[in-house]
């Protein structure tokens, strides 16, 4: 049973921006399954509707019709605080633009998402410092975000997404702005959470490099998925 | 919740001291002012009104005459010592009542002279208004009777012409006649409206009838009630009995005024209030003014941080823990505004005291209201901006510049 409720179901998912004349239709109906523990990434031009999707998944934005089901419970009817309490408890996020506090240090940063989880003082602390740890930056932990290089700065989102051990790690192009060398660590740390915190993970790339450290591709075409290798069989 | 909107507040705060600091300026200065302004108010009333009442409280003063206007009187005929006597013997509830003429003149002491006051009066005068004798006595009966040279002076007239010197028993000049010195009062000090107390010479009515004025006329009669009478009941005696005594019909005004001191320092008192009550409004207005400052800088500061708004709603905030958050880093700020401008305002009122020669007097019920206050414009014009704030699309934020 466990194994064929996937944690993440889309079912003729439909995304329009706009009304009327100027509506545009970001995605057109899209079904997708992504199980527990896979590392799933997702591809396709500018526009094709892989973000849209992304937002969808991260419950930051809702379908206009179709059905997502989180662990088989449906989300379409979640009002914006209960969104925001699945994303607290089972969603991580990592940005293109890292998206760390400015003027705030490492460990206040990673520390974020569990002071709204109501995480008490000492524990925060040591958890924070843990998952600062997990990404290899423990030393820097007291230096500011805007004292780190963009290679650092992403190992601490990574670090404050992981942090809540999260089921699911949302990843919007994380590399895209770092060097192959700094890519490379960035997706090393994908991995490698993935593997061993069992950690899903759902990432937009633009790069087939990074790409290939996902066991599935999900390529996106004007609002539909182009091919996948399996979909839901 | 609080605890951990209070932890995020704080975090915010510490992140942008500078902006922090401006932000609540408005605050500080304008609980400064109000404070300040209110203790200085309540100092500058405590001196004037003890100034009154060294006067004592208890004290009517009755002149011929009405006040038309200010400093002025219509003129109008002196009382005579029979006046004095009808009330001494009519009103009740009097403790004393002092008859008085008086001039300006000049005392001459060797090759020094003053130009001072010379009061003819008897020793009701010294109970009347409160004198007390620092050397020497008060006039004997027979020296009242017989219009004898002698004289009581103030503490200013012996440090004029005496200096150092011990003025007892010895005769000085008042205009062409010389008379004794029998006794020294105490300092009183600087009177209401800056009048020098103790720049006086007194001597016995019948000397100055006899010696200065050429006539019989009492111009002023003091009366003191005794305690536990109402002034203004002997007030009212008073007049009906001059009015008889004085041929004044039901229908004509008075040609003489008995002023109750009690009502001028309560007059007094009351115009003080309104004064400082103004003077409080006119800096609760710069409070206001901080206020909308907090409120300014709040809403620039949300848009400005919509990414971090953005970011902590992505990672899972709620859109009334963000409002929750601005809320409390606004009242946050406000509130030490409000104390660090009541450092300022205790700091304030001590020099201005000091500098102004009034008492210090905190209006410790004043500061409570001021801290209130400042926390309460926290919560008014912190709350517009973290609505905004908590009003965001966690997407459109993520992608604001």
């Amino acid at each position: 049973m466990t194994e064929t409720v996937p944690v993440l179901a889309l079912r003729g998912i439909t995304k329009v921006y706009g009304m009327g004349q100027a509506a545009m239709q970001a995605l057109r109906g899209i079904d997708l399954d992504i199980n527990e523990g896979e590392f799933v990434a997702m591809m396709g031009p500018s526009g094709s509707g892989k973000s849209t999707c992304m937002n969808i998944l991260g419950c930051l934005d809702s379908a206009t019709a179709g059905e997502y089901r989180f662990r088989g419970v449906e989300v379409g009817g979640l009002d914006r605080n209960q969104r925001a309490r699945l994303r607290r408890h089972f969603l991580g996020f990592v940005f293109q633009g890292f998206n760390l506090l400015a003027r705030t240090s490492a460990l206040e940063n990673v520390e974020l998402p569990l002071i709204y989880r109501g995480t008490p003082a000492a524990e925060r602390h040591r958890m924070a410092m843990q998952a600062l740890e997990d990404v290899g930056l423990s030393e820097w932990a007291r230096h500011k975000s805007n004292e780190l290089s963009g290679g650092q700065q992403q190992r601490v989102a990574i670090a404050r997404a992981i942090v809540t051990r999260p089921s699911v790690l949302l990843a919007d192009e994380p590399t895209g702005n770092l060097d192959s060398v700094r890519s490379i660590e960035i997706m090393e740390l994908l991995a490698r959470f993935n593997r061993e915190m069992g950690i899903t993970v759902v990432m937009v790339t633009h790069e087939p490099d990074m790409a290939e450290y996902a066991q599935r591709i999900v390529r996106f075409r004007d609002g539909l998925i182009d091919t996948g290798e399996g979909g839901d069989s | 919740m609080w605890w951990n909107a209070l932890l995020l507040a704080l975090r915010a705060i510490r992140r942008n001291v500078m902006r922090s600091v401006l932000t609540v300026l408005g605050i500080v200065i304008g609980v400064a002012a109000v404070i300040a302004m209110v203790n200085l108010g309540g100092g500058a009333t405590a001196k004037v009104s003890n100034q009154i009442t060294s006067l004592g409280t208890n004290l009517l003063i009755v002149r011929p005459g009405q006040r038309v206007g200010p400093g002025e009187s219509s003129v109008a005929p002196p009382f005579k010592y029979k006046d004095l006597e009808a009330i001494r013997r009519d009103v009740y509830g009097i403790a004393a009542a002092a008859p008085s003429a008086s001039s300006s003149m000049k005392a001459i002491f060797g090759n020094l002279n003053h130009a001072t006051t010379v009061l003819g009066t008897d020793n009701a005068f010294f109970s009347v208004r409160n004198w007390t004798f620092e050397e020497g006595r008060d006039f004997s009966d027979a020296e009242l009777a017989s219009g004898k040279a002698v004289c009581v002076i103030g503490s200013t007239v012996r440090t004029e012409l005496f200096g150092a010197q011990d003025p007892m028993g010895v005769d000085i000049r008042l205009g062409k006649f010389s008379c004794t010195v029998i006794g020294l009062l105490q300092s009183k000090g600087q009177g209401a409206m800056g009048i020098d107390q103790d720049d006086l010479v007194v001597i016995p009515l019948r000397t100055f009838w006899r010696r200065v004025a050429g006539n019989q006329d009492v111009s002023m009669i003091q009366v003191s009630a005794r305690d536990g009478v109402s002034t203004a009941k002997v007030k009212a005696d008073i007049d009906r009995l001059l009015q008889e005594r004085r041929h004044i019909g039901a229908n004509e005004d008075d040609d003489f005024q008995v002023r109750d001191m009690k009502e001028v320092a309560d007059a007094f008192n009351s115009t003080m209030g309104v004064l400082t009550a103004l003077l409080g409004a006119v800096a609760a207005v710069s409070l206001l003014v901080g206020g909308i400052g907090i409120m300014n800088i709040m809403l620039v500061s949300v848009t400005e941080r919509t990414r971090e708004i953005g970011i902590r709603l992505a990672i899972g905030a709620m859109a009334r823990e963000v409002l929750l958050q601005f809320l409390v880093e606004s009242v946050v700020l406000s509130s030490l505004g409000g104390v660090f401008g009541i450092l300022l305002a205790l700091l304030a009122s001590w020099g201005l005291a000091r500098g102004l020669n009034v008492p210090l007097i905190i209006n410790v019920p004043m500061i409570v209201v001021a801290f209130l206050f400042s926390a309460l414009v926290g919560v008014v014009f912190g709350y517009f901006p973290a609505r905004r704030a908590a009003k965001l699309d966690p997407i459109e934020a993520l992608r604001h510049e």
